[in-house]
């Protein structure tokens, strides 16, 4: 896609400026950096704070003088939690922008409306979420915490906190979902634990009176909840109010993404056992810091979470492998991201791995607090073994499928 | 009065021939191409909302079934062609079916609007619980809330490695938005359309005068569903992906407000008003100043409240009193099956 | 013995949400022939009214039953002042508005109060029944339904206003001619009906975690139980809401919540095709 009859014509008629004019003119002035995230709309909560640390992340290096001496101006796009606008603006970047690299997607239906789109233009693409795993290109790099990632830490542990064997899985009821209720299931299993009872939920499913009750059926000795949204939050209100809380000790691989713990007061949070890779709450040096930055450009950091951090990380990668190999160039920054690049951070190292283009992070165990993520235990460089497992792109580069991982 | 029908198709090939001329030299083309088929998703609705006044809350059923069987079939065929028919098939016979069960009920307006309601949320809700493996329909998994990807796209027919994506695609779209108008017009001219323009009007009247209401609905109904499924074909070759929100409640009521912003009971309105604020959409994503939803809400109420009969008929108006008796052919036309008093509606 | 009990508490529970949840839709739609489908929205702003409200003090049963009422109330009096009056008659033109209007307050309470969850907790612990721990709001629930219900129908029946509201819903013309003006009557009519929305959503705060568009899983099911109910309020709210709700949780309980859901849904199919008008215009016709 170069000089077609449509840019041409344009072209000629000087209708759209500056945005139509050949690569070779801009080349001298900015990296562009593309965003694509939902900043209104029902995902925003997510989205929005993702936006924020992309804009802090660019602007510290900006600060310090660019990259290779260029400044980054950021290309970024509200797709408005529509799934067609994703596909929209992923040619928009590509096409009339060319955007040296793309950042964002959300949901992995988001991802995967543009995956393609990003390999076809040959556009380097970084997802910074938490999500299902299994994908295998090696055009894009994902960052976030994987199924297998979160349950191998935190399911041996949550069953011994528990003290029991009998496990009941509330799961939502989407790909994430079902696929870490599986790895759940594979985890208790090893720890000598049982399943007794797995339940999918809807996102817009609010009342789970029923489910409740059909749990005490079961009486298990500890219940995993990895549920998703505003609605499901609603499960932990409705469990604390009903008196199981005390009861039946819970465990969760999704409380938290959104800062939900910060919604429940403290006699329906605490002591909640979660596992993720950031907190606001870990107390290193490095976190404090970065809240202080958060705090200066943005004022107020309670709104921010895992998956803005994550995002942060993802530019700040992007930016090590393009200094590292001296161009802005889609294969020599790949090249340079495969040789193992680390970036330390708020939430400690994130690591790129090479075979899988996933990334080995820390993972903490926590339980909730007053409204905090008490970190009890931290296990570092935990790699993507469910990812590992059916991707290898240093012996198939040309892979392009996202897996579902049998487990 | 075959005379007038030819001059309108000749005018139709004339104006549509100039858009996709000029169109592509305003807008991208891949953004265009998503316009045109959200143009013949709007144009199904108002053959039969704003023609047959069957208020249909669940247009998006149709569009959605139409691209999923695109897709579930596409996987399990490998070529485009099969897909495509079927993709225009499904939905019509599915709207066939349940037609019938509301219109042989007798189900009328709000709770008509109900019942296609309810079916579109149950799919929208089947289709999200299909995350699980054992969701399969021959080579293709199901996919739940996200959705079904990397299914092969239109190829030429016969061709199944010749694939048409980018700016052919587009002008395969804008020619297929330009027959459907086509036919749209031949079957509102025909006896069949200006009987079921005569039921919107009365119903109990044209069935004493000895039309059976409730096939002549079923059929139209089904007809907007296959124009829907053809849409939404279109729409997953375009996205090369299908999900649920296909299904989703807020898709179903774009739809509407589509027709109503455009203008209903006419051809050309449901099909600008669709490309008109999709368009918006897309600039308004653009900007980060203020939220978008508050923006399209406050639209929407503007548009109620002070152009309720849409942007096509006000435009229509102003022309006629611009330069006085010199309609626009087809919108002339167009006018000319609406009747009597709601002329202007 | 004890689980059906639970059982049976989790179906009157389930009933008395679905008759909240349509209660302000019914008492527009039933009026005034008006479809408000910001209704989902007039319920999320009650939940932000009543968890403001207490965030800032006040006691959380006042601010439950008498401030969100009271707010989501006024919202509504400004709404039909400026929006709906204008579009009384034309039923699909103030779906429309009203679709509108709820997205316009989706974008302004995401303006104002930012887009993460929030919540408040139950102001009634859990409590025992044998085995079981039941949650002791849905008691709550319970109660506050009924009490909705009973008051509803006092006030049409036996007061001046509910006789004049009635008058005007029969036949307009003839209470404007009898010196009634049904501009005013309306306007009440829409005040009541944004206030019962408001209660709801105040009532289910406790029970949820609070978005800005947390609206929008109500209204469907609103919209569906009020339309199923038929032309009778009370009558109709209590029978489509009991079908609906008593249908849902037996489906919930025996396979899965998603199942419960279509079955809702497939129920309500069935039931309009039965019975086009609703199930109060066949039975209990010309009833409250």
């Amino acid at each position: 896609m170069t000089l077609n009859r449509r840019n041409f014509l344009a072209g000629t008629a000087a209708m759209t400026g500056a945005a139509m004019l050949p690569k070779a003119v801009l080349a001298a002035d900015a990296i562009k950096l593309g965003s694509i995230l939902d900043t209104s709309g029902i995902f925003d909560a997510y989205g929005k704070p993702m936006d924020m640390a992309l804009r802090l992340a660019v602007n510290e290096l900006n600060g310090a003088g660019g990259l290779l001496g260029r400044q980054i101006e950021v290309v970024s796009y509200d797709t408005q939690s529509d799934m067609a606008l994703y596909s929209q603006y992923a040619q928009q970047l590509t096409r009339q922008d060319k955007v040296d690299v793309v950042h964002g997607g959300i949901l992995s239906a988001s991802r995967e409306a543009i995956r393609q789109t990003m390999r076809k233009n040959k556009t380097l693409y970084f997802y910074n979420v938490q999500y299902e795993g299994g994908v295998c290109d090696r055009n894009i790099f994902c960052n976030g915490l994987t199924p297998a990632q979160q349950a191998a830490a935190l399911v041996p542990w949550a069953l011994k906190e528990a003290g029991g064997k009998k496990v009941y899985t509330l799961a939502a009821d989407y790909n994430y979902g079902q696929i870490t209720a599986r790895w759940i299931q594979k985890f208790v299993e090893e720890a000598g634990g049982e399943v007794v009872g797995t339940d999918f939920f809807p996102l817009d499913v609010a009342d789970f009176g029923a489910t409740i009750a059909k749990v005490q059926t079961a009486a298990p000795d500890l219940v995993i909840a990895p549920l998703v949204g505003g609605a499901h939050l609603s499960f932990f209100r409705q469990w604390a109010a009903s008196g199981m809380k005390d009861k039946i000790p819970l465990a969760s691989t999704t409380m938290g993404v959104g800062n939900e713990h910060k919604v429940l007061t403290p006699e329906e949070g605490n002591g909640i056992m979660v596992a993720y890779s950031y907190s606001q709450d870990l107390e290193t040096a490095e976190n404090a810091s970065f809240k202080d930055r958060w705090t200066a450009a943005y004022g107020d950091p309670t709104a921010l979470h895992e998956l803005a951090v994550s995002t942060y990380y993802g530019v700040h990668t992007w930016a090590k492998a393009v200094a590292q190999a001296g161009s802005i160039e889609r294969d020599a920054v790949t090249a340079a991201l495969e040789t193992g690049i680390s970036v330390d951070g708020p939430a400690g190292k994130y690591t790129v791995d090479p075979k899988t283009h996933h990334a080995t992070v820390d993972v903490h165990l926590m339980k909730v607090q007053d409204h905090k993520m008490k970190v009890i235990e931290t296990l570092s460089q935990r790699p993507p073994i469910d990812t590992q497992a059916v991707c290898d792109l240093n012996a198939n580069p040309d892979d392009n499928t996202q897996y579902e991982i049998q487990i | 009065m075959p005379g007038r029908f030819v001059k309108d198709v000749w005018v139709t090939v004339l104006v549509t021939a100039v858009l996709i001329w000029i169109m592509p030299l305003l807008i991208g083309t891949y953004t265009l191409t998503v316009l045109v088929i959200y143009g013949m998703l709007g144009l199904s609705l108002g053959l039969i909302w704003g023609f047959g006044g069957i208020l249909c809350f669940g247009q998006t059923a149709f569009f959605g079934l139409g691209a999923y069987t695109y897709a579930i079939a596409a996987i399990n065929i490998g070529e485009s062609t099969l897909p495509m028919i079927l993709a225009i098939l499904v939905p019509a016979v599915f709207a066939a079916l349940l037609g019938a069960m509301m219109f042989y009920g007798r189900l009328t307006d709000v709770y008509l609007g109900v019942i296609t309601l309810v079916v579109t949320l149950i799919l929208f809700k089947f289709m999200n619980s299909t995350a699980g493996p054992q969701y399969v329909i021959g080579k293709a998994r199901m996919g739940g809330f996200n959705g079904i990807p990397g299914f092969p796209t239109l190829n030429v027919p016969g061709d199944p490695d010749t694939y048409i994506w980018g700016d052919p695609y587009f002008y395969v779209c804008a020619v297929l938005l330009a027959l459907v108008f086509l036919l749209v017009s031949a079957l509102l001219r025909s006896s069949f359309g200006r009987v079921a323009v005569g039921i919107r009007e009365n119903e109990t009247r044209a069935s004493l005068m000895g039309y059976d209401v409730r096939a002549r609905k079923t059929v139209l109904f089904a007809i907007g569903a296959a124009i829907a499924g053809l849409a939404g074909a279109l729409f997953a070759n375009w996205a090369e992906i299908v999900t649920p929100s296909l299904f989703s409640l807020g898709q179903s009521a774009e739809i509407i407000i589509w027709c109503i912003v455009g203008g209903l009971g006419t051809r050309l309105g449901p099909i600008v008003g669709a490309a008109g604020l999709a368009y918006l959409k897309f600039l308004l994503g653009q900007q980060a100043v203020v939220d978008n939803t508050l923006i399209t809400g406050l639209i929407l109420v503007l548009f109620v409240l002070f152009l309720p009969k849409g942007i096509v008929p006000a435009l229509v108006g102003l022309w006629k009193a611009s330069f006085g008796r010199r309609p626009l052919g087809r919108i002339h036309q167009a006018r000319r099956m609406r009747g009597g008093e709601r002329a202007n509606g | 013995m004890d689980l059906a009990f639970v059982i049976l508490v989790e179906m009157l529970y389930a009933v008395a949400s679905l008759i909240l949840i349509g209660a302000g839709l019914a008492v527009v739609f039933g009026m005034m022939k008006v479809i408000n489908l910001a209704h989902g929205e007039f319920m999320m702003m009650g939940g932000y009214a009543t968890i403001t409200a207490v965030n800032l003090g006040v006691n959380i049963f006042v601010a439950m039953l008498v401030v969100a009422p009271l707010v989501v109330g006024l919202i509504g009096l400004v709404v039909e002042r400026l929006v709906i009056r204008h579009l009384y008659g034309r039923l699909v033109d103030t779906m429309l508005a009203t679709w509108g209007l709820s997205l316009f307050f989706i974008g302004l309470v995401t303006m104002i109060f930012g887009n993460t969850t929030t919540g408040i907790s139950t102001p009634i612990p859990g409590f025992a029944v044998g085995d079981y721990q039941i949650n002791g709001y849905n008691f709550f629930v319970i109660l506050a339904a009924i009490a909705l219900l009973i008051g509803v129908l006092l006030v049409l029946r036996t007061t001046r206003a509910g006789l004049v509201a009635r008058g005007a819903m029969q036949r307009s013309d003839m209470a404007a001619a009898l010196g009634y003006s049904p501009d005013r009557i309306y306007m009440a009519t829409f005040f009541c009906g944004s206030a019962l929305s408001g209660l709801a959503g105040a009532v289910f705060a406790p029970l949820v975690g609070l978005v800005p568009t947390s609206g929008g899983a109500y209204i469907a099911k609103a919209f569906i139980t009020v339309i199923a109910g038929g032309p009778s309020l009370v009558a109709g709210l209590l029978s489509s809401a009991g079908v609906f709700g008593i249908v849902s949780q037996i489906f919930t309980f025996a396979i899965s919540p998603v199942i419960g859901e279509v079955a809702l849904l497939v129920a309500a199919v069935i039931l309009l095709r039965i019975m086009p008008q609703g199930i109060t215009g066949r039975f209990f016709k010309g009833r409250l």
